[in-house]
């Protein structure tokens, strides 16, 4: 693998990667209506998006979606993986270590028409919730998250020296305190890449949102889907321009707390 | 100063300890049960819902299926259960070939996967170190955007009057524009470049780990590189090509945004007919079917080999 | 409460009906199939530094863990100043422990790290602060105390690890390998300091090692463990001198040992028939009966070389020098005796300019009957 052939394909691999959307970003400054024509700079489309309110609607449902769900996901992805990594044997533990893997190889067609076909038999005999929308997505969502954000706990609570929380029992913190006292501040940082990981899983998700939600609540996916399936417009590639911008200072802050944890974990 | 403060509360907290205790006993189940019912209710339970679902027949009603208890006319309490949907998959040709069609386009792009993503794993792994992690972030950071977008940004790209075959015509390489969108060959590009990341990361890592001083021997007794990649590093990475593999194969198999957008109408995997049966044809229990059918078919065995690796690499 | 004595000086496991202060009492720990810890009985006294020594593996930490309440004994019992501590949770326990890894807090400062136990306890901040701050300066940290833990050097952070231990007076003080993360230089010298903080405070110390360098120099007495048992407990100079067993003996330094029987046994001599050395005479030793299978066994230094036959012992041999190794303070000697048996013996290096004995070179190798231990296990 020396000699010219390993630099060719490592740069054959990266244009592959790169050069869509270098040319997303390219043509969303382009004046022409026709995407991949060159007519001139302009940021007319960023305009036109601003005023779109089907998409600044469903941008809003999302963030709201996103928000909800990856603190939702935290919040029971940390539990999920502090109870397998803490509580030695407990009856269902091999239920719960399953029911918190088992959703990242789950097919997401599968994951959404399960969970729909859910909600409406729920709604049939418990009469909740009523209809689909924000709060069925929200729970699909932070469904799928949890899983994510357990596997990233986990590794974190398995590398912690768990003598630090014997250490903090030693000296007189019962388990409640020691738990939030010592195990949550250090792998605080393991969390807040979970959490960021979940708002952009929740963010991108198109399919199980789809089965989920009902009318009036369309996330952005769904929009940007409806939209691009009868073609490429522009207005879209300043949409994904925006959002590649947004990721680029998220991927950022969230690359600079994982080192500050990881140098905190030592 | 007092020998030992805790020392002088000895007596009272006898009588605490045990209350504590008893606290802390119901604070641990408490612990247990949110991500277990949480979980027991939103992932478990739906697959209940699904199974009994797909024994129904579909209605033109709310919901759209026949409840599984019903009244018989002389009223006593039956169970309406058939396997009429799983006869009318195992029948009809169209999901078996949307099964074997899934399984053959997700094994030829985490082919493509790999042999696009093992050169710049190893690249990365053996580059020095401001490079390597500069390397790998740009590995990552496309990961992050929206999917949705990447796929899109893809169909710019394959268009007959796209990126590619605009290029292509105005260097005069070709007369008119070459069919890529709407084929099988655009759906393997959108497989590869979405999961190719997955691809790379689990190769790196074990990259990573191997020894060069493996390599220096292998060439110190005589090996040419070649012959060293092949005899040393190649084998030493299976367990990375096969974690990258799964995690480039599993999510490409129940795929349905890629082949619904840069597919023909011939471009069959599962995904899609399940999201079609369910939201063209409203027919619930036949989509609840072929989903059972995914999960026994694909979902089982793969979750089976993973907690066999896991179970090996654990020992 | 009265300064409490040295605890060198008392000895009061010597004494009898003397009060133990901590006691174990038949305790057995199993996980799953696996007996860490087997039927251990154990009596330690107040201001004593007590030193568990073995290989790892043994049962020690896990004994240690038990006493802090990290682990329950399967069956059994330890009191801690008369109170049984069955159900008594680590954080109401009167002990404090020093874990192997330290365990500082990686987000509080050295300073909060300290006066963590102290808040638990209920005291006010500034109360627990001062204190702190009172602990850093014995252990001479005072100047660190708004560090992070990353900031400090391995020798800073077993200090602070001993201060958050020691802060609350604790009854007990567990320490688990304090010094194995040190280099061996600052080992040394922390040994004695240890010593020395533990006699100014008279808190009893139980300390977990497998350096039996270290548990010699720290320890009021050893005890030796091995497959989760105890195999003798004593003071350093009786377990080195008058081990009880072959593995003690080989344990703790080195030792040649020979099987044998016993030949004759008279009111002031008896004799041992051993396969390596013939017949040997040694002082008698109680509890011997004549056929009984022995083990002798000699501690390398006690062998005495020289050039002509010593007239001072009847047990002599001779040898030759087939390895010598100089390390300075003294040199190790490889003798192999005519019948092929090979013997590791010391010598000191007293004088500048003797000529000392090497390679290739005929000796006579000699031991004083007393020098002779004999085992029966």
């Amino acid at each position: 693998m020396r000699g010219w052939f390993l630099p060719l394909a490592v740069a054959f691999g990266f244009i592959f990667l790169y050069a869509p959307i270098i040319s997303l970003v390219v043509f969303s400054f382009n004046e022409s209506r026709l995407v991949t024509v060159w007519g001139g700079f302009s940021t007319r489309w960023y305009g036109e998006l601003l005023r779109d309110r089907q998409i600044l609607g469903a941008a809003w449902v999302s963030l709201q979606v996103a928000f909800a769900s990856a603190t939702l996901a935290t919040i029971i992805g940390t539990l999920g993986a502090f109870v397998l990594t803490r509580f030695s044997s407990f009856t269902g533990r091999l239920l719960l270590t399953g029911m918190i893997t088992a959703p990242l190889v789950m097919p997401e067609v599968i994951t959404g028409l399960s969970l729909l076909l859910l909600f409406v038999s729920m709604e049939m005999t418990l009469g909740w919730p009523a209809g689909r929308g924000l709060p069925t997505i929200i729970i699909a969502h932070t469904t799928f998250c949890a899983a994510f954000v357990a596997v990233i706990a986990q590794s974190r609570l398995r590398s912690m020296d768990e003598s630090l929380e014997e250490a903090a029992r030693d000296l007189g913190a019962g388990p409640v305190r020691v738990f939030f006292d010592i195990t949550l501040p250090v792998i605080a940082p393991a969390l807040v890449a979970g959490w960021l990981l979940a708002f952009t899983l929740s963010l991108d998700d198109l399919v199980i949102a789809s089965f989920v939600s009902g009318p009036g609540a369309s996330t952005l996916p769904m929009v940007i889907f409806s939209k691009v399936r009868l073609g490429v417009s522009p207005d879209i590639n300043a949409l994904a321009t925006i959002i590649i911008g947004f990721v680029l200072v998220a991927v950022v802050i969230a690359g600079w707390l994982m080192r500050r944890g990881m140098r905190q974990g030592e | 100063m007092s020998a030992g403060n805790a020392l002088t509360r000895s007596a009272p907290w006898r009588g605490t300890a045990w209350v504590m205790g008893k606290l802390g006993f119901s604070g641990r189940s408490l612990v247990i049960a949110i991500p277990m019912l949480w979980l027991g209710v939103f992932f478990l339970a739906p697959f209940f819902v699904l199974g009994r679902i797909s024994l129904a027949e579909a209605l033109i009603a709310r919901p759209p299926y026949t409840p599984l208890f019903d009244r018989a006319p002389d009223g006593s309490l039956q169970i309406i259960a058939s396997l009429e949907n799983y006869r009318f998959l195992m029948t009809d040709a169209l999901y078996r070939n949307a099964y074997l069609s899934s399984i053959r386009v997700a094994l030829v792009s985490t082919i493509f996967a790999l042999l696009i993503g093992y050169p710049i794993a190893y690249y990365i792994a053996r580059a020095p170190e401001p490079k390597r992690s500069v390397l790998l972030l740009m590995v990552i950071l496309p990961f992050w955007t929206s999917f949705l977008l990447r796929v899109y940004a893809w169909m710019g790209f394959l268009r007959s009057n796209g990126v590619i075959n605009n290029t292509l015509m105005s260097l005069g390489l070709i007369d008119s524009p070459i069919q890529m969108m709407q084929t099988d060959f655009a759906v393997y590009i959108g497989i590869v470049y979405t999961y190719l990341p997955f691809m790379i990361l689990p190769l790196y890592a074990n990259l990573t780990k191997l020894d060069g001083a493996l390599l220096e021997a292998a060439s110190d007794l005589g090996a040419s590189p070649m012959v060293t990649f092949f005899t040393v590093t190649l084998p030493l990475s299976l367990p990375g090509i096969v974690a990258g593999s799964m995690l480039v194969f599993i999510p490409a198999i129940g795929e349905y945004v890629i082949p619904a957008l840069l597919g023909g109408p011939d471009t069959l995997m599962i995904g899609r007919v399940l999201w079609d049966e369910f939201f063209s044809s409203r027919d619930w229990p036949v989509a609840s079917a072929v989903a059972i059918v995914m999960l026994v078919l694909v979902v089982a065995p793969i979750m089976w080999l993973q907690s066999v690796q896991n179970r090996r690499e654990e020992g | 409460m009265s300064q409490p004595a040295i605890a060198a000086d008392t000895k009061p496991w010597r004494r009898e009906g003397a009060r133990a202060f901590i006691s174990v009492r038949g305790v057995t720990k199993r996980f799953d199939d696996f007996t860490a810890v087997s039927d251990v009985d154990l009596d330690i006294y107040k201001g004593e530094l007590f030193c568990l020594l073995g290989e790892s593996g043994c049962g020690k930490s896990t004994l240690l863990r038990m006493l802090a309440g990290f682990e329950q004994p399967t069956t059994g019992a330890i009191t801690i100043d008369g109170e049984d501590m069955a159900r008594v949770p680590p954080d109401r326990r009167p002990t404090n422990m020093m874990f192997q890894s330290y365990a500082l807090f990686p987000h509080m400062s050295v300073e909060k790290n300290v006066a963590y136990g102290l808040l638990r306890e209920g005291l006010a901040k500034s109360e627990a602060y001062h204190r702190a701050g009172e602990m850093l300066r014995m252990v001479k940290l005072e100047k660190l105390a708004r560090r992070k833990p990353d900031q400090l050097s391995g020798g800073q952070r077993q200090r602070v690890a001993l201060a958050r231990a020691l802060v609350k007076r604790p009854k007990l003080l567990l320490l688990d390998e304090p010094l194995g993360a040190l280099d061996k230089k600052l080992r040394e010298e922390t040994q004695f300091e240890l010593i020395k903080i533990q006699e100014t405070l008279g808190v009893t110390f139980i300390v977990v090692t497998h350096d039996q360098d270290e548990a010699m120099t720290l320890a009021t007495r050893i005890g030796v463990m091995k497959d989760g048992k105890i195999e003798q407990i004593g003071e350093p100079r009786e377990i080195y001198e008058t081990p009880n067993s072959r593995f003690v003996a080989d344990f703790i330094g080195s030792v040649n040992l020979f099987e044998g029987t016993v030949e004759a046994v008279a009111p002031d001599m008896m004799r041992i028939e051993t396969q390596g050395l013939g017949p040997v005479l040694l002082p008698p030793q109680g509890g011997l009966t004549r056929g009984q299978q022995v083990w002798g066994a000699v501690r390398p230094e006690r062998f005495a070389l020289s050039r002509s036959k010593p007239e001072n012992t009847p047990n002599a041999w001779q040898g030759v020098v087939e390895e010598m190794g100089y390390i300075g303070h003294m040199s190790q000697y490889r003798i192999r005796l005519a019948n092929g048996v090979l013997i590791r013996a010391s010598q000191s290096n007293r004088l500048r300019d003797e000529d000392p004995i090497s390679w290739d070179e005929q000796v006579w190798i000699s031991v004083q009957p007393s020098a002779f231990r004999v085992l029966t296990q």
